[in-house]
């Protein structure tokens, strides 16, 4: 008798929970509108500034790159070069002038130390761990990550000066 | 019932508890397999997958399944044997032979130690053998072996990887033609192959074919040290017998080791000697800069005939149809492991050479002249077990020998022949392995012997068990049981090498900058889609984690669309795979940087998806994309696009 009246109760629950998870879903689905979510993101937004449009020309980043010299002339031999390694190894995610699925490089350096562009092209895996705006860029743009192409330093550098020509 | 129970439960733990202790405290042997979370093992083991048809990667001591490595088999897991690009890898003369019987791997030497370069494989059913690189743990090459059949005695390197070694187990007619099996005695040949492999990129090319009397060539290893530049093979069925062999291959007292001296063979050969013989051979060849194999059909190969090479060829009598043939990691000592002999037979290079120098033949075969037994003989081991099968040897004068009917390893000493040590397998061992066993340079610490029966080691799966394989400590006076665990298929022989002599060379990923493939797309810029005909080719890219285009229209029922994916990451372990519906041959797996092409059919009107089968980011679920197809008659122009 006790046993089954145990196991009784244990179905109770068991079906009590199973009620609670139909609920839920059902609550879910009528709830769902597309518009609900957006508000929320401006509430949000009248409080922060979203991670893309901070300017924070401090902040090195985490990375190999500790400092940086620019020139005050543009290198454009070195721009031309970086501008063919952005073709190749960054257009899949990146487009010059359009938030696609990352941002967009066009006036960066209005917004980022050359240091922390370079960190984030080199140790995006580093950035996005430690540096606290890699961090909320990373969630701005979906979770979706930057991925570690393995330029050299070099490269990136080429890179930094073909960001510099965008404007 | 309460009560029951609760006492059950206690038994248990105590039961576990004590075996548990048994186990770990009593001999320390889980101490020594233990590879703690996030450390490495100390050896790689490379294992023949017999019936699977490719090789699979071990770590040692811990007994973990690293990867399996296709190789003469169709592989889904990836798509080899499917894509485009390696498909050409399994062409044969015999037409696409998309499985095979893979046995005996072997890891490149120079100066008679591994070098970690490649490991070769032997298909045995449809002659071929296999070069594989250990950079990037993928087939870059297979050869196939003509006027071979049963590729057994194989595929075994001589000491600075001059040649990799291919004999055939059965003799047939060379070249094939219409006869009576009845007609087999002095009529079928036995064909020892002889590959180079350039030593830069490793490319195998058939240098010469010797063409032995008809006997069955078992198995096969190089001369080292003071025998380099000769090969020795284990014959059985020297009856000649074409039927009934369990019986009427065994009537002989002795069958033969055959010395093959090549350094003799190749000057011949050099010098114009040999016939080329009208033939047909594939040779497949994958390329990592264009990420795409060829196969080229071959139409002769140099014949030798060993009575026309006085010198060349001697047999050795050995006791009685000898499997393994192994030599020692001086090169003197020659092991027949007599199947059916009661004793395991030794022979003496220098002896033998002696013997040679002072022309004590006792007749010949065919022309080749036969040694004496006695004056080739070094020693024998006497009644070290049953059924021996295969020695390897630890570097410190021992030598380590599989026994398949008493289910056995015995460890014996080389020169006094006196049996040291024995120890239980379990069951019915058939090869061992020891790293570097058979070198000049033995890692003598672990070794470990595969079982043709499972039985009772493991939890049952059905009828259909995996080969067990035991791991043994022998770096004592005694071997020490350490553990034990499944391999996959059947391990005819495995190579196992240190970790640290290939680790760091191991590739993490192919450059982008160094893709020849003709169908790649470097950037989004390169992405497109082209009909030619019915045959619509679409240039695609991937990264995390979108496809480019993911939207495509325009094709029809009735086309034939060959999807050619690059994976534009750059970064260590970051596959992407795809998948499309209806797809009626594989999945693709793309590795970082490279370039592999899919074919897909389309039967029906719709819009189908297609997805990234690895999960690869955050995103993956989101790695997708839409084809519509419309009717055959359709006029619709092809479009694509991605985020539009």
């Amino acid at each position: 008798m006790r046993t089954s009246l145990k196991l009784m109760t244990v179905l109770f629950a068991i079906a009590l929970i199973g009620c609670g998870g139909k609920e839920e879903k059902k609550k879910e689905s009528f709830s769902y509108e597309k518009k609900t979510p957006k508000t929320e993101t401006t509430t949000k937004k009248e409080e922060a500034v979203p991670a893309s449009k901070k300017v924070d020309l401090t902040n090195k980043g985490v990375g190999p790159i500790t400092s940086v010299t620019l020139d005050a002339e543009i290198n454009q031999a070195m721009a031309d070069q970086g501008s063919e390694i952005y073709k190749k190894m960054c257009t899949a995610c990146h487009r010059v002038d359009k938030k696609f699925i990352g941002p967009a490089p066009t006036g960066i350096l209005e917004r980022r130390t050359p240091e922390w562009v370079m960190n984030m092209i080199l140790a995006p895996e580093k950035m996005v761990k430690e540096d606290p705006l890699a961090k909320e860029l990373l969630m701005e743009f979906n979770g979706s990550p930057m991925a570690n192409q393995n330029l050299t330093e070099e490269e990136a550098r080429a890179v930094l000066e073909y960001f510099r020509t965008l404007k | 019932m309460g009560l029951m129970v609760a006492a059950l439960a206690f038994t248990s733990c105590n039961n576990s508890t004590q075996t548990s202790d048994k186990g770990a405290l009593g001999s320390s042997a889980a101490e020594k397999v233990y590879v703690a979370p996030g450390e490495h093992d100390s050896h790689y083991a490379f294992m023949s997958g017999g019936y699977s048809g490719n090789l699979t990667v071990y770590g040692l001591p811990s007994g973990r399944m690293f990867k399996e490595i296709p190789v003469f088999s169709q592989f889904p897991t990836n798509g080899y044997g499917y894509s485009e690009e390696t498909k050409p890898m399994l062409e044969t003369s015999y037409g696409f032979v998309p499985w095979d019987d893979a046995h005996h791997p072997d890891i490149s030497q120079t100066n008679g130690e591994l070098d970690g370069r490649w490991i070769f494989i032997n298909g045995n059913n449809t002659p071929r053998i296999a070069r594989i690189s250990l950079k990037t743990f993928e087939t870059e090459e297979i050869i196939e072996v003509p006027n071979s059949a049963g590729n057994h005695s194989s595929s075994f390197i001589t000491e600075n990887t001059e040649y990799v070694v291919a004999g055939t187990r059965f003799s047939v007619p060379v070249p094939q033609r219409d006869m009576s099996i009845k007609d087999y005695k002095g009529n079928f040949k036995g064909a020892l192959t002889f590959i180079t492999v350039d030593p830069e990129h490793g490319h195998m090319d058939i240098k010469f074919q010797v063409l032995m009397p008809g006997f069955n060539y078992d198995l096969s290893h190089p001369g080292r040290g003071k025998s380099h530049g000769w090969f020795f093979f284990t014959t059985y069925n020297t009856e000649e017998a074409n039927s009934l062999l369990e019986v009427n291959a065994s009537q002989n007292d002795k069958d033969f080791i055959a010395a093959i001296n090549w350094k003799k063979i190749e000057e011949y050969v050099n010098n114009g000697g040999g016939t080329m013989m009208p033939t047909e051979y594939a040779h497949n060849i994958h390329s990592d800069e264009t990420h795409t194999a060829t196969s080229t059909m071959k139409k002769e190969v140099r014949v030798v005939n060993p009575a026309d090479v006085p010198g060349a060829v001697y047999l050795l009598p050995t006791p009685k149809s000898p499997h393994g043939c192994d030599v020692d990691p001086s090169g003197e000592y020659i092991v027949g492991n007599g199947k059916l002999s009661a004793n395991l037979t030794v022979h003496s290079f220098t002896k033998m050479l002696d013997a040679i120098e002072n022309k004590k033949f006792d007749g010949d075969a065919y022309g080749i002249p036969v040694l004496n037994f006695e004056d080739v003989l070094a020693g024998s081991v006497e009644q070290p077990g049953l059924g021996p099968l295969h020695t390897e040897f630890d570097g410190q004068g021992n030598a380590y020998t599989t026994f398949f009917i008493s289910s056995e390893v015995v460890k014996w000493k080389l020169g006094t022949w006196e049996v040291l040590d024995r120890k239980p397998t379990y069951y019915s061992v058939g090869h061992l392995t020891i790293p570097g066993g058979n070198s000049r340079k033995p890692f003598g610490k672990y070794m470990f012997a595969m079982n043709k029966i499972t039985k009772d080691r493991y939890l049952p799966t059905g009828p259909e068990m995996e080969h067990s394989a035991q791991l043994y400590d022998i770096s004592g006076d005694k071997m020490e049981l350490l553990y034990d665990f499944p391999t996959h298929g059947e391990p005819h022989y495995a190579a196992s090498i240190p970790a640290e002599i290939i680790k760091d060379k191991s590739e993490k990923f192919f450059k982008l900058t160094e893709n020849q493939h003709p169908r790649k797309a470097l950037s989004d810029a390169d992405t497109k889609v082209v009909r030619d005909g019915k045959n619509v080719h679409v240039y695609m890219t991937m990264i995390r984690s979108h496809f480019s285009p993911d939207n495509i229209e325009g094709v029809k029922v009735g086309d034939k669309v060959f999807f050619h994916i690059t994976n534009l990451e750059q970064d260590f372990d970051v596959p992407h795979g795809f998948a499309m519906i209806g797809a009626n041959n594989a999945e693709l797996l793309i590795m970082p940087g490279q370039t592999r092409t899919l074919t897909w059919e389309p039967k029906k009107v719709g819009v189908w998806p297609f997805y990234c089968t690895d999960f690869c980011s955050a995103l993956h679920q989101e790695m997708q994309g839409y084809i519509r197809v419309s009717p055959a008659d359709s006029n619709i122009e092809l479009s694509w696009s991605l985020g539009e």
